[in-house]
């Protein structure tokens, strides 16, 4: 009896000591973002680093609600948000069906693959002024432009992800019968999905990047061109607001994604 | 029916290139199997027995020669095959995949429901309908697996070394309920293997493959009543002679495959 009390206990200190030290890494988690904040506030506020170029967190959080007063910014989040929605859509629908033939079909494959290899290198943006040409000034080249770039990774990933399928799965639909689109929605599609995500992940990380590029070179509207505008007229304070926004609309994103990923990948 | 013909296989040849070199898989092949006959293939490893499985469903082609599967006149499909460990999967939950072959033949809602709830319940399975292979031991999945090839209802079942990678215990239990569902469904099987002691436990008859070419050397009946335990099936004095031949063959092979090897 008091043996087992005292494994019992051993046992209770162990689990106490786990539990601890699961909370501790929480901590380190969210310290970092604040530690960094609280040095910026102190060295700004104390002018060790020069204040017109980096106000205070503070000062940046204030001219976010002035600026969010007046109901401008919203509407060029608004518009951000919806070139980022659309394009990306416009991106990883046809990057995910051709991914997905290409990975199933070799001929499919082969003939793409050059295609995709040589026009992946070019960054997108450089490829902006044809895109104007084509599609014009509009929105719809906007998101033309995100789509353009969200489409390398997600294709390649997903091909990589059907490719990756273990041999012995198909085998076993051919076996019992799968016929080609059964094939395609219950084999391919599940299958390649993880690896697809990752890739998907990838190119909402880069449509952020692209948007803001975009919105710089030629908007004027959009969040990126909010940071534009105010460096040009030296408004530090409101550019700085700009580029938290972007910070606060990635970390969103890529958490959505990660919901998303377990939500469709619960086998995994 | 019985004593009929179901399967033939003549003359079959399967030759593998592989870097310019020719290597003999399979050399002459000729089978004669009846309906409802529990067949095992047992031959060292490397003797082609899985090819001769795999050209059997479908799944690779013969390079010369011929096998039929005779149709029973009904619509059911002509095999299915339970593969060795890793065969279910992942991404379907445990009824999905017991109902995959019905899925994909299109079969009625009410008809898969039913014979997928059947044989859930004969390996023991259904309380896990609902979850994905990940949460299952290799045990359950190997019965997924067995339960998904006889819900398929095919003319014949087609088994690459489905306990292979099982621990003993598991692999009596196993066993043995295999006999059980297949006493109940009477379907033509040919089971592959490298345990003597398996294949005396399940089959008719025992084809002895020899090491490359693999060629079909002998044919050993099991005479053991019907239905056979593994307990009764190891204290028959019959059965440790057989065992005794059957392991003097193995041995031979495989001294003759290796010596081959060593020229």
């Amino acid at each position: 009896m008091e043996e087992l009390k005292k494994a019992v206990e051993v046992e209770k200190e162990d689990l106490r000591r786990r539990q601890r030290s699961k909370k501790f890494k929480q901590i380190l988690t969210i310290s970092s973002p604040l530690f960094m904040l609280v040095i910026w506030e102190f060295l700004s506020q104390t002018a060790i680093i020069d204040p017109r170029f980096f106000p205070p967190p503070t000062t940046i959080l204030q001219t976010l609600f002035s600026m969010s007063a007046s109901g401008e910014l919203f509407e060029h989040v608004r518009i951000s948000l919806i070139r980022i929605l659309f394009g990306f859509l416009l991106g990883v629908i046809p990057a995910i069906t051709l991914g997905l033939i290409m990975g199933m079909y070799s001929s499919v494959r082969h003939f793409f693959s050059p295609l995709i290899m040589a026009l992946m290198p070019i960054p997108t943006l450089a490829m902006l002024p044809i895109i104007l040409i084509i599609f014009g000034i509009g929105e719809f080249s906007k998101m033309v432009t995100i789509a353009a770039s969200v489409f390398f990774p997600v294709v390649i990933n997903t091909v990589a992800g059907v490719m990756n399928i273990d041999k012995v799965y198909s085998d076993v639909a051919k076996n019992y019968g799968a016929n080609p689109k059964d094939f395609f929605m219950k084999i391919a599609l599940p299958g390649a999905m993880p690896v697809m995500m990752e890739g998907i992940q990838m190119g909402q990380a880069i449509a952020l990047l692209t948007i803001v590029a975009a919105e710089m070179i030629g908007a004027n509207s959009g969040i990126g061109y909010v940071i534009w505008m105010n460096y040009k007229a030296f408004l530090i304070a409101e550019m700085f607001v700009g580029l938290i926004l972007i910070s606060f609309f990635g970390y969103l994103f890529s958490l959505l994604l990660r919901g998303l990923q377990s939500k469709l990948i619960p086998w995994k | 029916m019985p004593n009929q013909e179901k399967i033939r296989v003549n003359q079959l040849t399967k030759v593998f290139l592989k870097h310019k070199e020719r290597v003999m898989a399979l050399e002459d092949i000729n089978l004669s199997i009846k309906d409802g006959e529990f067949i095992c293939i047992l031959g060292p490893s490397g003797c082609g027995k899985t090819t001769l499985l795999r050209i059997l469903a479908g799944l690779e082609k013969s390079s010369s020669g011929e096998h039929q599967i005779n149709n029973s006149g009904t619509d059911r499909p002509l095999q299915s095959m339970v593969f060795q460990e890793q065969g279910v999967i992942p991404w379907m939950t445990v009824e999905e995949n017991v109902s995959l072959g019905l899925r994909m033949r299109h079969a009625p809602k009410k008809l898969i429901n039913e014979r997928t709830k059947t044989y859930l319940r004969k390996v023991g399975l259904t309380p896990y309908a609902k979850l994905y292979p990940k949460e299952l031991s290799g045990g359950m999945k190997q019965r997924v697996s067995i339960a998904r090839a006889f819900a398929n209802d095919p003319e014949i079942l087609l088994m690459d070394e489905p306990f292979a990678a099982l621990d003993e215990q598991n692999k009596f239990i196993l066993q043995e309920e295999l006999l059980s569902i297949w006493e109940e469904t009477k379907k033509t099987v040919i089971f592959i293997t490298h345990s003597i002691d398996e294949a005396i436990l399940l089959s008719d008859r025992i084809f002895l493959m020899s090491s490359q070419p693999g060629t079909i050397k002998e044919e050993v009946k099991i005479d053991l009543p019907r239905p056979r335990q593994m307990t009764q099936v190891r204290s028959d004095p019959n059965t440790a002679e057989i065992f005794l031949k059957i392991w003097k063959h193995l041995q031979t092979e495989v001294q003759e495959s290796r010596t081959k090897n060593e020229r």
